[in-house]
Parts: structure tokens; C-alpha cells; sequence
């Protein structure tokens, strides 16, 4: 234990050094910004995990969130109602905002569980978008709003670059990774735990499940507020159509990809989907439109690419690139051990009938 | 005049029916503090059913459970929980893909402070906090003859082991009141032999214990008093010896005899 500590503390500080030297060793803006927009998404995904990894509850609807947060930047900080809250602050705000939102859908959906929980909040995740895209009085209905305020750090406007949005968002994915991480080392984290294993123990511990439930959705709704302040503003528009039913499956392939339930895990899958997503298949476009195939566009086949990468990863490696010890020993133990499986379906069936 | 010490423990006249099930009909008895009593009854008796109705996941029809003089009617089961009333359950119920060792700090949880912001934040507090209660689970573990399995997960354990462990959790609340539900039940004879001692040692703590159980040589090598139910209503009540010689025991566990 004691010889490992410094060892993976001059890990962590390479891959920091790494990571800050980035914008000035390789000087096209266009990977900075695409680094920049997968953070995002490292960060939506990382609250994601805390919903569905840590606490079992399958959020369908998380874009929702993400929505709240950038639209909360959007109204807050632009022409549009004439307010100019600093970027630092919304960060904040948003935060909250979504987290009350996270409590919101939270409260009514305590007794659900498995599909019955995903179906509502899938409805959420289509409602909220479609609230921005009516309320055209306040939001510019599909117009959306633009020229949103810069950021600017010491005076110091952010530009057009995305080199100043990348730092921003590297220190959130850090802030997100130290907080997720001690949530789930903590009396809430074990909370959720056990929770997911069996509720009805949970409750015998004197767990509240109503409030580490809602804890649970307002965490990960908070980290997603905060990743759409950080959006928004690099866009510099933020518009219904952004949030669709297909960005909260990216980031829930994400989790599924990477290994749900493990910090690292889910950001080595948000980054590869990204990386696939805004790199490979434009890329891939590229070079078939050169060679003459100019019918070929492979970004449309972007989804169908997701559905062979998860069916793939159902069959080579169901818990993800980088599992959670516990995901793998409830796969494996669900494949060899009939009498426990069966066990998990009562528990479920049981939970339904609840 | 004062007025009487509230009971440690009392079940008053409850009735629990669902729908026109009746599973447990006119039941009363009461515990004294620091005692140890069985429940018993042939299968369906209605003793699982009581003890959902203590910790708050079936309501009582009618009828009235105190614990301290305080009702428990209107309150959650982690809230029942907090008072000090822990369990084990029949079916073993742990955390199954957790370590033992998370197993039993989870099983702290209602005596824990850490907040949400403790726990984002991992204040001095919470990290002071976490080494207590890791460091009380570890004893309890030995508490229980399980020192050794702190790291596997519950899954992984014997039967017999994930008994213990049920039992190891449940203490880690301090309770005051210990409901076992059929704690020897899949066990040989010699883990049933040590897990006598181990309620012998727990019940010394000052913890007072109600066992349901179907092995008669542990009933009655352990608890001082028997209440007997029948199709949800308590035929008998006593001593274990009173108890085995009254004749409405028998008929309820062998059947009537023609006359």
C-alpha cells in the first residue's frame, strides 16, 4: 500500500502535465475544442454514474439536465432579459438549478424502479426540451438564444479560442472526480450501495431511501447544470435541438462502454464515444468523400455504429472497458450462479409489485 | 400514585389482515428489557408477519406496538431503525456485492452524522467518523468469527458465515432490541452450537433478543420465555418446559388426534 502511493501520485502529476501542456504543444484549435466538448461530456457522464452507477436508478431523460443547465447560462447571462450573471457564478447557480430540477423529477418517481422508472423519466427528458421549444416567448422557440456573455478570468475576455474553455473544463472534470469519488467512499455513497442491492434492507439500517434517492438525482443533475453552463457558453447558442432523446443515450452508452460504476471507467468511455462521435466518423467521411465515394456521410451511420459497439460490448465485455470489481462479480455471479440470479429477479419482481 | 414504567416492548392487542387474510389476530405480549423469548409456530404461523410489523413494513389493522412507551405506528422503518430496533431476516437479505466489512459499516448508518456536504467534501470529521465506524465494524466482525472475511464479498460466504454477518450488521447499530428470524436455519450442528454462544454473549451486552426459529434444541437451551402462534393467534405462552407440555402446542404442531 505504502510504495504504491507515490507511484500513482507521479502518475496522476504526468497525466496533469500532459493534460495542461495540450493547447500549446499541438496548436490546431480544432483538437482543442474537441477536447474541450468531450469534457463536457466527461462530465455529464461522470453525474450520470452517480444516478444509474452508484444508485441504480436508470435516468433516461439525463439531456434534461443538461438542457436546464445550458438554457439557465442562456437566460441568465445574454441579451435575451437583459441579465449578465459572470459565467464563475452561474457555474454555481446552475448547479442548483438543475439539482432543484433533479428533485423534482425525483419525488414523484421514490416507488419506481428498473423500467417503470426509466419510461418516466424518459417522458422528463422529452418535456423539457419541448418546454424550451414552446415557450418561444422567452426562449426564441427552435431560434433558440445566442450571443450568450463571454467568460472572461482577471478581466480578461475568453475569446474565440477553446484553449481558455479547455482549462475550464479540465478543472471541473478534476473538481467532478474528486467529488465523485468521495461520494462513494462515504456513508451516502454505501447509502446508494446498498440501496441498489436491496432496499428493503437498506431501509432496516435506518437508510432513507426518499432522501439518498433524491440526493442521488440532484448530485447528478447538478454535475450535468454545470457541464451546460460550460457548453453553452463555448457554443455561444444554446437551442432545443441540442438535447434530444439521442444525447441522453450517448452518455448512457458512455457509462455502458466504459464500465458503470467506475469513475475511471465512465471517462474512458465518454472519451472514446466522443472521440468516435466528432473525430472518427467526420474523419472516416473525409477521406471516402476524397476517394471519390461521395454518397458515403458516416456520420449518419453514427447510430447504428453505438448499437454494434453495445452489442459487442454485451458480448465481449458486459461490464464495460474498465468494470467495477462489484459489476463484474454481479454479471459473472448472474451467469454461474442460477440460484442467485433467480434470487435478483424476485428482488425485482418483488420491488415491481411494491 | 405514578403512573406505571411503560413497557420496554409491547405488542396490544394487534391485528393484521390483509384483505380477508387475517395473518396475525388479537396478538399481545410484551418484552422485558435485557430478556431473550422465542416465537414459534408451525410454518404460516404468522412470526415473520410480526416481525414486519415491528419494523414498520406491514401496518397494523388495529391495535398498538410501543417500544420505550413510544408507538411505532406512524413511523418509517428507517426510523423504527434509528430507535434502536435492528433485524435479520429469513431470507438471508444482505448487501450481496458488497464487502462484509461495507456490509456491517452500512448497518451504522442510522448512528452516522457525516451530511451530504461531509461526504462530497470528506471533511476531518467525516474521515475521523469513517475510521470509527470502520474500526467498530472490524471488532464486530470478530464479534461474530469473521475477522478474516472483512474483504469478500457477502456472496461469497458460506451460509453459515452470512448468517453471522446478518447478525454482525444488525448490531452495528447499537440496538437495543435484536429481532433474529430463523438465525439457525441451513446451519450443522455446530455452527448452531456456536451461534448459542454468540446470542449468549450478545443477550450479556444488554441486548434484548426475539428469536424465531424452528430448531426446538435452540429455543429451548436459550430463551427463558416461549410465546406460541397458531394461524396468527398466540395459543400459549411460558417457559420452554410449560410450553412443550401444553397440549394446544402439540395439536398445532402435530395435528388434532381423532377422538
Amino acid at each position: 500500500m505504502k510504495g504504491r502511493k507515490p507511484v500513482r501520485a507521479l502518475r496522476l502529476g504526468l497525466l496533469a502535465a500532459v493534460l495542461l501542456v495540450v493547447p500549446f504543444a499541438d496548436h490546431n484549435n480544432a483538437h482543442v475544442d474537441f477536447l474541450a466538448n468531450a469534457g463536457a461530456f466527461v462530465l455529464l457522464a461522470l453525474g450520470l454514474n452517480i444516478v444509474v452507477g452508484f444508485a441504480g436508478l436508470l435516468d433516461l431523460g439525463y439531456a434534461a439536465f443538461f438542457a436546464i443547465g445550458s438554457y439557465s447560462y442562456a437566460i441568465f447571462a445574454s441579451q435575451q432579459f437583459g441579465l449578465h450573471v459572470p459565467f464563475w457564478i452561474m457555474l454555481f447557480v446552475a448547479a442548483a438549478i438543475a439539482a432543484l430540477f433533479g428533485i423534482l423529477l425525483g419525488a414523484p418517481t421514490l416507488r419506481l424502479r428498473g423500467d417503470y422508472l426509466a419510461i418516466v423519466t424518459l417522458g422528463f427528458g422529452e418535456i423539457v426540451p419541448q418546454t424550451f421549444l414552446n415557450l418561444a416567448q422567452y426562449t426564441n422557440g427552435p431560434n433558440g438564444i445566442g450571443s450568450l456573455d463571454q467568460p472572461s478570468l482577471f478581466g480578461r475576455p475568453f475569446g474565440f479560442s477553446a484553449t481558455p474553455y479547455y482549462y475550464v473544463v479540465l478543472g471541473l472534470i478534476a473538481l467532478g472526480i474528486v467529488a465523485a469519488r468521495n461520494l462513494q467512499h462515504s456513508r451516502l455513497g454505501r447509502a446508494w450501495m446498498a440501496i441498489r442491492e436491496d432496499e428493503l434492507a437498506a431501509r432496516h439500517m435506518g437508510i432513507n431511501a426518499t432522501t439518498a434517492k433524491l440526493s442521488a438525482f440532484a448530485l447528478g443533475a447538478a454535475f450535468s447544470g454545470v457541464a451546460g453552463v460550460a457548453y453553452a457558453a463555448k457554443l455561444d447558442l444554446v437551442s432545443p435541438d441540442q438535447f434530444g432523446f439521442n444525447v441522453s443515450v450517448l452518455i448512457l452508452s458512455m457509462l455502458v462502454l466504459g464500465g458503470m460504476g467506475n469513475v475511471a471507467g465512465v471517462i474512458v468511455g465518454s472519451l472514446v464515444l466522443s472521440f468516435v462521435n466528432s473525430f472518427l466518423l467526420p474523419q472516416a467521411s473525409n477521406i471516402a468523400h476524397t476517394a471519390g465515394f461521395t454518397y458515403l456521410d458516416f456520420t449518419n451511420y453514427r447510430f447504428m455504429l453505438y448499437g454494434v459497439i453495445l452489442v459487442g460490448m454485451m458480448l465481449l465485455r458486459p461490464a464495460g472497458l474498465l468494470p467495477s470489481a462489484k459489476r463484474r462479480a454481479e454479471l459473472e455471479a448472474a451467469l454461474t450462479d442460477p440460484a442467485l440470479a433467480a434470487h435478483e429477479q424476485t428482488e425485482y419482481e418483488g420491488a415491481h409489485a411494491r | 400514585m405514578r403512573a406505571p414504567e411503560p413497557a420496554f416492548f409491547e405488542l396490544r392487542n394487534v391485528r393484521c389482515a390483509f384483505g380477508g387474510l387475517v395473518a396475525v389476530d388479537d396478538l399481545s405480549f410484551a418484552l422485558e428489557q435485557n430478556s431473550i423469548v422465542a416465537l414459534i409456530g408451525p410454518n404460516g404461523a404468522g412470526k415473520s408477519t410480526v416481525f414486519n410489523l415491528i419494523t414498520g413494513i406491514y401496518r397494523a389493522t388495529s391495535g398498538t406496538v410501543s417500544f420505550g412507551g413510544r408507538s411505532l405506528a406512524k413511523l418509517g422503518t428507517h426510523q423504527i431503525a434509528a430507535l434502536g430496533i435492528a433485524r435479520t431476516f429469513q431470507n438471508i437479505r444482505l448487501f450481496a456485492f458488497m464487502s462484509a466489512l461495507d456490509n456491517v459499516m452500512t448497518g451504522r448508518h442510522a448512528r452516522m452524522q457525516a451530511s451530504l456536504a461531509d461526504s462530497l467534501l470528506h471533511t476531518p470529521r467525516q474521515r475521523r467518523e469513517e475510521r470509527r465506524v470502520r474500526e467498530r465494524a472490524r471488532e464486530l466482525l470478530r464479534f461474530v468469527g469473521l475477522e478474516r472475511s472483512a474483504g469478500d464479498d457477502a456472496h461469497n460466504l458460506s451460509y453459515g458465515s452470512q448468517r453471522r454477518l446478518e447478525i454482525a450488521r444488525a448490531l452495528a447499530s447499537s440496538p437495543t432490541l435484536l429481532l433474529l428470524d430463523e438465525p439457525a436455519a441451513g446451519m450443522n450442528p455446530r455452527e448452531k452450537d456456536d451461534l448459542i454462544a454468540l446470542v449468549e454473549r450478545i443477550r450479556a451486552s444488554g441486548v434484548t433478543i426475539v428469536l424465531v426459529e424452528h430448531d426446538m434444541k435452540l429455543v429451548m437451551g436459550l430463551c427463558e420465555r416461549v410465546t406460541v402462534l397458531d394461524q396468527g393467534r398466540k395459543i400459549a405462552e411460558g417457559t420452554p418446559a410449560h410450553v412443550r407440555a401444553d397440549p394446544r402446542v402439540i395439536e398445532a404442531y402435530l395435528g388434532a388426534s381423532d377422538p
